[in-house]
């Protein structure tokens, strides 16, 4: 049925966002300096798992803005907001990268002096793995993201007021070029933030195995966020059932995908049996560590998949709903797999910590009032988009 | 030929959208027992026309099951039981290897049974003939336009008022289709059938010809027959007409050196070892011990390797036996073999047996040292730590 005439009227988003996002943040806040009062190294392997977390969501969703623009697809622009929104994670990374910075020490290896004296291996690799070229990187990486990220976004909301369709041929543009650089900063994020953690170690699929799990996170928050304001009112006539499914559809894709990509990785290293690959492995196979290994795949894989599969299945919200939440706890595990292990005091198997819990009620908190500041006062359908009205009349 | 049986009646639409509204009238009217024909897929049309969801998948899901189940199946039963075999040192049920395998099967086994399914049970195979075949509105709705067919066999199927039906719905056209009763429509009638045979026949004797005539004839066959002597063909330039010829009497291959002691009980007297204990002598003994007899004899010469139980276990090099030999009556046996081993020689060069005849005797000494090598031993350790 074609919507040729729709009436917008701006809405605020839900004033429980910013109250309740208030509240968990400050509560995690105060429970995060505690925790870092307590067990400065825990807090800090902690705070990097969710520093990796905003990264998958922000960049991810200002990756999923660029595929739109680049491939052309209509279904995604009436909510397309949502990511605009997340994607503002971006430029508060410059702020959220420098605790980890000045704990640097205490995260990887390879940042002790006489360590790498001794360590052949470490010598080897000690001109990308250098404490001022890390810190260049960081910075540098976060500024790339926040370039593209304010030229993406201020031309889409410019947008609404201009209705100029050459913005979308701009945004076209500079997507191509984005995807790219993308590709190749997300990669050596990944190398950076996770696998220098353990450095003697490589793995070649490392950045696209991040990647999926970044395509993930970053959607499932969408899809959670729109599937919540469309049972709220906001998105009802406009956000059908041909949407939904191609949310379903793209997130069953990207767990297989997921699947596939970790699978390549330990087969590969399975297969090949080299000490100097396997050893990776082996930590995770350690004492409680394996039950956790396990769970992964039957979180991040085995369940979502049984739900996703079936057609209903993927346009229904409440399950959506549920497999949005599902699939963010499942890269939260997928990121603290890796990086907990590395730890000194965790290498020989899992240990409980209520600090594990802090950090991701301090996440949740974050992005509530990332979405309640970057949403004020914005239209939440790109009423100039010229491909607004196909996006709305988008049929399968 | 009289076309006499009402089949139904067809009407025409212009747009995917009409369709939609029209499927969805039709079946809010109470027809069950209609279709719909539209030249590409339309997204949502089943709903419309309020289908049950097909049963299809489960025909996919079962076969696909059995898949997995087959090939995680016959590969545990060859790599695990019938035939056990040490692949790179991984167990015998090494499951990540059999995943893409797995994968695989399940995937072609599911596909496979979807579209057999698909024709034999929704297509009716051998049945090829559809009463909507050969018709005006085949033709168009294969072009542009969007059909609706109520069929005579519905249970409000009442001629007039389904054309009033349809004429309120404002189709382009409306259409009543007849067949006739008995008609031969088998796919097995004998035409198809012959056809079927000579194309196969022509299919598999083009293909052996190809193979086995074609490339064998000139210019096909300039890569294969060539002037020079193939091993084990005839050549017409020796009288016997051997293309293999023996070499002349006395010739020796380079660096080949003739094996003098063969099948003498008591070889000792004429092979000493020319090569002393030197630590490079050492490293070769080591890597070719480790490669060629570790495998049965063990790492320490033990006779207890990883192969322990699926061979005769070999002796154990530390016995006393062992130990009198002479260093010749153990290059004797790596090169002749003894009991179930074979020989080495092809494997070993000459230098390279002595080697491991020391390697052997590094092993035996370490084995069995006496008290005066400890403490020897214990000194040398001393003297490094000073270092």
């Amino acid at each position: 049925m074609h919507q040729t005439d729709f009436h917008y009227t701006q809405k605020e988003l839900p004033a429980g966002l910013k109250k309740f996002g208030s509240i968990i943040f400050i509560l995690g806040l105060i429970l995060a300096l505690v925790a870092f009062y307590v067990d400065k190294e825990r807090a800090i392997f902690n705070y990097l798992i969710l520093y990796s977390m905003l990264i998958s969501i922000g960049l991810g969703s200002l990756f999923l803005i660029a595929l739109e623009y680049v491939a052309g697809a209509d279904w995604s622009v009436p909510f397309r907001r949502i990511p605009e929104f997340l994607s503002g994670i971006l430029p508060l990374l410059f702020v959220l990268v420098i605790p980890l910075l000045i704990f640097n020490h205490d995260l990887f290896h390879w940042t002790h002096k006489e360590a790498v004296e001794k360590d052949v291996i470490l010598k080897g690799k000690e001109p990308y793995l250098n404490i001022t070229f890390f810190i260049v990187r960081a910075f540098a990486f976060i500024a790339v993201w926040v370039i593209f990220y304010l030229i993406l976004a201020k031309n889409s909301s410019k947008q609404d007021a201009t209705k100029d369709q050459n913005l979308t041929r701009k945004n076209i543009k500079f997507s191509a070029i984005f995807i790219p650089i993308f590709a190749i900063t997300i990669t050596f994020t990944s190398i950076d933030w996770l696998m220098s953690l353990e450095p003697h170690w490589f793995s070649t699929i490392f950045g696209v195995y991040y990647f999926a799990g970044t395509v993930i996170a970053s959607l499932a928050a969408v899809t959670l966020i729109v599937v919540f304001l469309k049972e709220k009112g906001y998105y009802q006539p406009w956000i059908t059932d041909d949407h939904l499914y191609s949310f379903g559809a793209l997130l069953f894709a990207f767990v297989n995908f997921w699947a596939y990509i970790a699978f390549s990785q330990y087969l590969l290293i399975w297969y090949a049996n080299l000490p100097e690959e396997t050893f990776w492995f082996l930590t995770r196979w350690e004492g409680s560590w394996s039950i956790v290994s396990i769970l992964l795949i039957i979180v991040h894989f085995i369940v979502p998949y049984a739900v996703l599969l079936s057609q209903p299945a993927k346009m229904n919200p409440k399950k959506l709903k549920f497999i949005s939440i599902w699939l963010l706890f499942a890269h939260l595990l997928d990121i603290y797999w890796l990086v907990m292990p590395n730890m000194t005091e965790m290498k020989s198997g899992y240990h409980f910590s209520w600090i594990d819990f802090v950090f991701p009620f301090l996440g949740i908190g974050f992005v509530m009032l990332v979405l309640s500041f970057f949403g004020k006062n914005k239209n939440l359908l790109p009423i100039g988009d010229p491909k607004l009205k196909r996006g709305l009349n988008f049929h399968l | 030929m009289h076309n006499t049986n009402l089949f139904g009646v067809s009407a025409l639409f212009d747009s995917p959208d009409k369709i939609i509204l029209v499927a969805k009238k039709t079946a809010e009217a109470g027809f069950t027992n209609f279709d719909i024909n539209t030249p590409y897929p339309i997204h949502g049309i089943e709903k419309a026309m309020k289908l049950k969801p097909s049963k299809l998948g489960f025909i996919t899901l079962v076969f696909g099951l059995t898949g997995s189940f087959i090939a995680l199946f016959f590969m545990y039963w060859t790599m695990s039981i019938d035939y056990p075999m040490i692949i790179s040192g991984k167990p015998f049920f090494a499951l990540p290897a059999f995943i893409p395998v797995t994968f695989e099967v399940t995937v072609l086994l599911a596909t496979l049974a979807t579209v057999i399914g698909m024709i034999t049970f929704f297509f009716k195979f051998p049945e090829n003939h559809h009463p909507l075949h050969d018709t005006n509105y085949m033709k168009q709705v294969s072009k542009d336009k969007f059909g609706l067919v109520i069929e005579s066999t519905d249970k409000n199927f009442e001629l007039e008022k389904v054309k009033e039906f349809l004429q309120s719905l404002n189709p382009i056209s409306i259409e009543e289709i007849y067949y006739q009763a008995k008609e031969n429509n088998s796919v097995l009638e004998p035409r198809f059938l012959t056809l079927l045979f000579v194309i196969a026949l022509v299919t598999s004797g083009t293909t052996y010809f190809i193979l086995n005539k074609l490339l064998y004839m000139t210019p096909f066959d300039w890569m294969s027959t060539q002037l020079k002597l193939n091993p084990q063909k005839p050549s017409e330039l020796f009288s016997d007409g051997f293309g293999m010829r023996t070499p002349v009497a006395g010739t020796v291959a380079q660096g080949f050196i003739p094996y003098l002691s063969k099948g003498n009980p008591n070889p000792t007297e004429l092979l000493e070892n020319p090569y002393l204990i030197t630590e490079e002598n050492i490293k070769i003994g080591k890597s070719k011990y480790l490669t060629f007899c570790s495998p049965c004899h063990g790492n320490f010469g033990d006779g207890d390797s990883r192969l322990r139980g699926q061979f005769p276990n070999p002796p154990s090099l530390h016995s006393k036996r062992a130990r009198d030999f002479k260093d010749g009556m153990i290059y004797h046996v790596i090169v002749n073999g003894q009991n179930s081993m074979p020989s080495y020689a092809p494997y070993l060069d000459n230098e390279e047996r002595w080697a491991v005849v020391n390697y052997i005797r590094v092993l035996q000494r370490a084995k069995n040292a006496s008290e005066s090598d400890i403490q020897f031993a214990k000194k040398e350790n001393v003297k490094n730590a000073s270092n």
